[in-house]
Parts: C-alpha cells; sequence; structure tokens
C-alpha cells in the first residue's frame, strides 16, 4: 500500500524556484563579470548591445537639446554681441602665435632634415562634441558624438581648448567613450615645462587630484610647474598642456616624492573636445626582458635623468 | 482620464481593495520607461542623486506581479543597464537579479505596510544592491566612492510611494468608493 503523498501537489507550474533561478543567474552574472574584467571577450556583444540603445540615447538628449536651442533663441542678443567682441579679441590675441607657428614649423623642418632626424608627427585631429558623462561613479568618463563611422580610433588622445582631457577607450560606430585622465590609474607621460624632467601622470579616480607617482624626491619639480605631455608613448602628440603641480611632498622615509596636480583643461565642463592621434607609427618596441612592468621602467628612467 | 484623480489625491489601494491584473502591455511599458528615465543624460550635481528608476519600477512589478516580473527578466534588464552605461557586464544584472529575489521574499509581507513604512523597507533593499555592486567593483581594483554613493538608493527609496501608486492606478477599479 502506497503512503498518501504529504507534499501538496503542484497545481500550478511555475518553473524552477526563485532561489534555483537566482543560483543560475548570480552564477551567470559573475561569470560575465570574470570574462569582462580579465579577458573583454564580450566587447562584440556590448557593442550590438549599444547600437541597439544608441537610438534611445539620442531621442533622451532631444528635450535638453531643444531647450539649449530655445534658450539660446532667445538669449539676448547683448550677450550674443558680448561673446561675440571677446571671440574677436582672442582671435587677434592668438594671431602672432598661428601667424609664428606655421614659420616655426618650417624652419623645425628644415632643421631636423638636417641633423636627419625623423619627422615628428603629423597629427590628424577630429572635433566632437560631449554627449553626455558617463553614469558609473567608479569611473570617470565622457562620450563624445563621433565613433568608428566618424573616424575616431581607439586609443587616441583627446585634448579641451586648454589641454588634455582624456583617452578613447572604446569605439562605437556612432560614439565613442572617452577615459578621462582622472581615471583610477589611467596614465599620461609628462614632462615638466621649465626642467623637462620626466614622468608619469597617474589619474586617481572620483574626486581626488591625479598624482606624478614613482618620482624620486630629489627631482626638479615645484609648485606652480606646469606638465606637458612628452610623447613617449606615441597616444598623445608631444607639447600638450596636461596639468599644474599643486603640492610636493618630499618625505625623507619614502622612496618617492609624493606630488599633486592639477589637471588644466576642464575635465569636468568642456563640451567641444578635439580627438588627436598621431598617425606616424612609433618604432616597434624591442622585446621586454622577462615581465617588464611599464610602470616600473617610467620610473627609472625618471631616476636617471634625476 | 480617470487616471489622474487617483494620483492627485495621492491615496494606495488598502489591502481590502481588489486590484485588477496588470495589463502585460503596461508592466513592459513601464519597465520601458524606467530604462529610458536611467539613461537620461545629465550633468553632475543631479547625477549624484538620481535614483535607479529601472530598479523601483522593477521592485514594484516583482512584488504585484511575480509571475511575470521575476529574476530573469530582472538579470535581462540588469545587463541593458550595463551597456548603456558602459560599466562591467554582469554588474547590475547581478544586482537586480538579488532584488527581483528580494522582492520574492518579502512581498507577501510588504504590502501590508503604510507606504513610507513600506519605502523603508525598499531603502534596504536598494541600499543592499548598491553595496552588491560597490562589492564587485571594488574586488575588481576600483577606488571607495564617496558616501554619495548611497543617496541614489535613498531618495529612490523616498520615490516608492509615488512610484507606487503611479503604477498601481490602472490597474484600481474605474468606479470605486474614494474614502
Amino acid at each position: 500500500m502506497r503512503p498518501i503523498p504529504v507534499d501538496t501537489p503542484a497545481f500550478f507550474n511555475r518553473g524552477p524556484s526563485p532561489r534555483a533561478r537566482l543560483a543560475f543567474f548570480g552564477l551567470l552574472s559573475l561569470a560575465l563579470l570574470f570574462a569582462d574584467t580579465r579577458y573583454r571577450y564580450l566587447e562584440n556583444v556590448r557593442q550590438a548591445a549599444a547600437i541597439a540603445l544608441y537610438p534611445m540615447q539620442r531621442a533622451l538628449e532631444m528635450p535638453g537639446a531643444a531647450f539649449a536651442f530655445v534658450s539660446d533663441y532667445f538669449g539676448s542678443k547683448r550677450h550674443l554681441a558680448d561673446e561675440n567682441v571677446m571671440l574677436r579679441q582672442e582671435l587677434v590675441a592668438r594671431a602672432p602665435a598661428t601667424q609664428g607657428y606655421a614659420r616655426v614649423q618650417e624652419e623645425n623642418a628644415r632643421l631636423r632634415a638636417l641633423l636627419d632626424v625623423r619627422a615628428q608627427y603629423a597629427a590628424s585631429a577630429i572635433a566632437v562634441q560631449v554627449l553626455y558623462t558617463g553614469r558609473d561613479p567608479f569611473t570617470q568618463k565622457l562620450f563624445v558624438d563621433k565613433g568608428s563611422t566618424g573616424g575616431v580610433q581607439p586609443g587616441a588622445g583627446v585634448i579641451d581648448a586648454s589641454g588634455v582631457v582624456g583617452q578613447v577607450t572604446r569605439v562605437f560606430p556612432y560614439m565613442a567613450e572617452v577615459t578621462l585622465i582622472t581615471d583610477r590609474d589611467q596614465a599620461v607621460p609628462v614632462q615638466v615645462e621649465r626642467s623637462g624632467a620626466r614622468s608619469v601622470l597617474f589619474g586617481n579616480g572620483t574626486g581626488r587630484s591625479p598624482e606624478l607617482r614613482f618620482t624620486s624626491p630629489s627631482a626638479d619639480i615645484r609648485p606652480g610647474d606646469r606638465l606637458l605631455t612628452s610623447g613617449l608613448d606615441g597616444t598623445y602628440p608631444p607639447g600638450l598642456a596636461v596639468a599644474e603641480i599643486v603640492d610636493v611632498v618630499r618625505d625623507s622615509g619614502q622612496m618617492f616624492a609624493r606630488i599633486v596636480c592639477k589637471p588644466v583643461a576642464g575635465i569636468d565642463h568642456s563640451e567641444f573636445l578635439l580627438v588627436v592621434s598621431q598617425s606616424s607609427a612609433l618604432p616597434p618596441r624591442p622585446d621586454e626582458p622577462g615581465d617588464g612592468d611599464a610602470v616600473k621602467k617610467g620610473g627609472r628612467v625618471r631616476g636617471r635623468r634625476g | 482620464m480617470r487616471v489622474l484623480p487617483h494620483v492627485g489625491s495621492f491615496v494606495p489601494a488598502g489591502p481590502d481593495e481588489i486590484l485588477r491584473p496588470a495589463k502585460p502591455w503596461f508592466v513592459l511599458a513601464s519597465l520601458f520607461a524606467g530604462l529610458l528615465l536611467n539613461l537620461v543624460p545629465l550633468q553632475d550635481p543631479v547625477m549624484t542623486y538620481r535614483p535607479d528608476f529601472l530598479a523601483l519600477v522593477l521592485l514594484y512589478w516583482c512584488i504585484q506581479e511575480p509571475r511575470f516580473v521575476g529574476v530573469g527578466i530582472a538579470w535581462l534588464l540588469g545587463l541593458l543597464m550595463d551597456v548603456g552605461d558602459a560599466t562591467l557586464f554582469g554588474q547590475h544584472a547581478l544586482a537586480y537579479a538579488v532584488l527581483a529575489y528580494g522582492a520574492e521574499h518579502f512581498r507577501r509581507r510588504v504590502l501590508r505596510f503604510p507606504l513610507w513604512q513600506q519605502a523603508v523597507q525598499v531603502a534596504a533593499l536598494l541600499v543592499l544592491c548598491a553595496l552588491i555592486v560597490l562589492f564587485v567593483r571594488f574586488v575588481g581594483g576600483a577606488p571607495l566612492p564617496k558616501w554619495t554613493y548611497l543617496a541614489p538608493p535613498l531618495v529612490g527609496a523616498l520615490l516608492w510611494p509615488l512610484v507606487s501608486v503611479l503604477l498601481q492606478t490602472p490597474q484600481r477599479p474605474s468606479h470605486g468608493s474614494r474614502r
């Protein structure tokens, strides 16, 4: 004789229990997270989903854009006239530098030819507009309105009117993601304008100032010094303004000085940016002996110059 | 529209009021609206306090219509959010899946409470979500964010009464007596 089953029969088939579902989807998310952090396998999936989301995102910008357009339209004539005068003055103020630049460039080319140095670079530039700032509180990112169809290459540098903003890290067909120089561990090779000392600027994450790391306490760096790109990385053309030194803490107990910097560019408020890339490729890298860490190497180079 | 008086008086359905079943298109449309609200480009001061609208809508449907919206749909929407926000793949997905599971767990109890007490419990769930994301990112090597990181879940909890009354409106009997 069979015992009467005590479990209530499943009247309504509802599939696996929520706990089973949570376990399944939780593990799946963990696998995705792992694949994304370690191997970047999923860029294709991301591209596809990004294309699907793109029209929505553009549509959502419309109210803001319409508001800006209307307020522009009704903006006072006085304001526009003032702005016009200011821009004209600025243009004239910059004229000597611009006019001199062509001559200097020509002279430079001639001298370089004399010295038999490789032509420096022919940077290409693409003007872009910021669509929106990244919504992830852990990273510092911007999205701009041109992507692979507009000729933006991953890895290109991004600057605004006053200095370096960041680097293109991901390119979608119609937009591109720019990682700001203040993002955690985002590195920019720099050179101190006054002394020529080389170092690497590292971002420190949201709300914290970038720093020069691995710089010896005896380095010739003072508060107020301007940092320019050194162009050693082949990403940023040399000579672009990056940051200004705010504070130098030299502690004899530490191996490196703590050097706090402030970015020159309007990192969080520039609307129009320029994507610059060095078209001439650098010579191929020599094979690294063993597991050479790029960061450590930068520090050593810097130390030798001392 | 009959919709407006209910919202205007801002009274949620009592426990004894019988709601009509939600229409699938309305559920999907509200989830889509939540996704869109999350994707609205914003500048910084507002952005810091912007709640996760999709999580709120998702939570509401997980509590009200657990047969229709569950862990699986939450997970898929989380993936979309990961792409939209350009965050790590699976981070929102994991958080939303846990959110949906939590909702399933306490849904029978939570509706008995008045709205503001529901909001407190919703705050706990949303903070849990935020902490999961924080943990995932921290393990991945991200720096710890500022305290304002916990502002969006709390703002979200404050919006809970509004969201639940809004989403409830189409299900309420059309000529119900108003107390």
